[in-house]
């Protein structure tokens, strides 16, 4: 369980993060969703502890990270899976030495056991015949596909996932969509996603976070949506004439 | 600088990654320091003889002055100007890329302590190879000059070759050898520096380039007046 208490972060005088509290529980994926330059993605790396925050804490199963030392970071990190927006694969690795990179340097697998890992984690993300492609040869869902495989080589217990979706067809987002849930469900982990793709949100997400100019707007489940009176959410999810129709309708 | 010289995670991982920073860093700057070295021999031998004309000028001074400036300037401080824009841009637009496509970030989250992973087997490999590469120099700007009183006779090649004999003040060597090893920490330390903290997009990581590049010569120049003074003096 991930527990952000209260943070609040600022850059250059101006307040990005005011006071925003969070829970994410484990086997559930909590979705943090808003317009874009809303806070989200500061968020998340906040919770990671790639920005330090003013105020405010963050525990990870109860374990304080915020005023953690490096170390102590470190250790925590090595339980979290990351699928970054643009995938972050290391570009000069093959799909393969991207996913066995974590295992060479945190575990005492064999060549053999770790080729299995590396065979599994691909198995599981239903990526096949591309082990030795280096990422600029294979498509942004394959990419995406391979960062998930990565995140979860380690089974991780919390898995952070930034625009998982962003700049894939429909039909490739369901699907990563999908594979992010199942992983949630299969390990327990516990997942929190950045999205401001509302098919996202309606496919996957079980506790919602809206983030509004820093604040934490509004929180509930992915039914509570359609029925909330909040005008800033509802402007964010029904701006689209499909969603505005799905309200009208319900 | 603290982050980057602690103990790695792995042993072997570190040993691979010096490796191959040894490959892409000295390995891959043998020709272009090969071709810089003859060329530099051939021209400051073809320059000397032309400046020593007067005949109550001993010839095979021409021989030790290719030698001896080959040694204490050309084959340390110039060949580290031309590596600190192979070399230097290199790096920086190497980790430059990998900061703004979040790959520093991916490390970090994993646990991985990324200064130290990118940067320090950079450092180490560029320790290594500089001062193999300024023995390749030296010995490569004397063949230079000696091709060229061979091939066009502007001194005699006995006495190009006993100036290369004459008065050898071994000590020069390690004098070059020192500001080559100064040199390379400061080219690969600044132009890690530079791309590490780049920040924004593709503009960002040529502008990060060329500033690790000035400033590694900036700082190469300074330091080898620093050292002059102190080593030679």
């Amino acid at each position: 369980m991930i527990e952000v208490v209260n943070i609040s972060k600022s850059f250059n005088g101006q307040k990005v993060l005011k006071d925003i509290s969070a829970v994410f529980e484990p086997g559930k994926i909590g979705m943090v969703i808003g317009k874009s330059g809303s806070g989200k993605t500061v968020l998340l790396k906040t919770i990671i502890g790639l920005h330090t925050p003013e105020l405010g804490e963050i525990l990870f199963d109860k374990r304080e990270f915020t005023r953690g030392g490096i170390k102590f970071k470190r250790q925590i990190r090595q339980e979290i899976g990351m699928v970054f927006q643009g995938g972050a694969l290391f570009t000069s690795s093959t799909v393969e030495d991207n996913i066995k990179f974590p295992l060479e340097l945190f575990t005492n697998m064999s060549k053999l056991e770790m080729q299995k890992r590396v065979d599994f984690c691909l198995d599981r993300v239903n990526l096949h015949n591309a082990n030795h492609s280096f990422p600029a040869e294979i498509s942004g869902g394959m990419q995406k596909r391979v960062s998930i495989a990565r995140a979860i080589a380690l089974n991780p217990k919390y898995l952070f996932c930034d625009e998982p979706n962003s700049g894939l067809d429909p039909q490739t987002a369901i699907l990563i969509d999908r594979l992010i849930k199942e992983i949630t469900i299969e390990y327990n982990t516990t997942t929190i996603v950045n999205t401001h793709d509302m098919n996202s949100v309606m496919e996957v997400g079980d506790t919602i976070y809206f983030i509004h100019e820093g604040q934490r707007w509004w929180k509930g489940g992915r039914e509570d949506i359609f029925n909330s009176d909040n005008k800033e959410l509802n402007e964010f999810v029904f701006a689209s004439d499909l969603y505005k129709k799905i309200k009208a309708a319900n | 600088m603290g982050t980057v010289f602690t103990k790695p995670v792995r042993t072997s991982i570190f040993f691979r990654r010096t490796l191959e920073e040894i490959e892409q860093i000295g390995v891959d700057s043998i020709w272009i320091v090969s071709i810089v070295s003859v060329f530099m021999g051939a021209v400051l031998t073809l320059q000397v003889a032309i400046n020593f004309e007067a005949p109550y000028i001993p010839q095979y001074l021409i021989g030790l002055s290719a030698r001896d400036t080959m040694i204490l300037e050309f084959s340390s401080t110039i060949i580290c100007l031309i590596l600190a824009g192979k070399v230097g841009s290199n790096i920086a637009s190497e980790i430059g890329t990998m900061r703004i496509t979040e790959q520093i970030d991916a490390l970090e989250i994993m646990g991985v302590n990324s200064a130290n992973y990118l940067i320090l087997p950079k450092v180490i490999a560029a320790l290594v190879t500089f001062p193999l590469l300024n023995i390749l120099s030296i010995f490569l700007g004397i063949l230079g000059g000696y091709l060229v009183s061979y091939l066009t006779g502007v001194v005699a090649v006995y006495d190009y070759v006993y100036g290369l004999h004459y008065v050898f003040v071994p000590f020069y060597v390690t004098y070059s050898l020192i500001k080559i090893c100064v040199f390379s920490v400061i080219i690969t330390s600044v132009s890690s520096f530079q791309g590490y903290f780049t920040v924004g997009g593709a503009l960002e990581v040529g502008k990060s380039s060329t500033k690790a590049v000035v400033y590694s010569i900036i700082l190469i120049l300074l330091f080898n007046l620093i050292l002059t003074q102190l080593l030679l003096t």
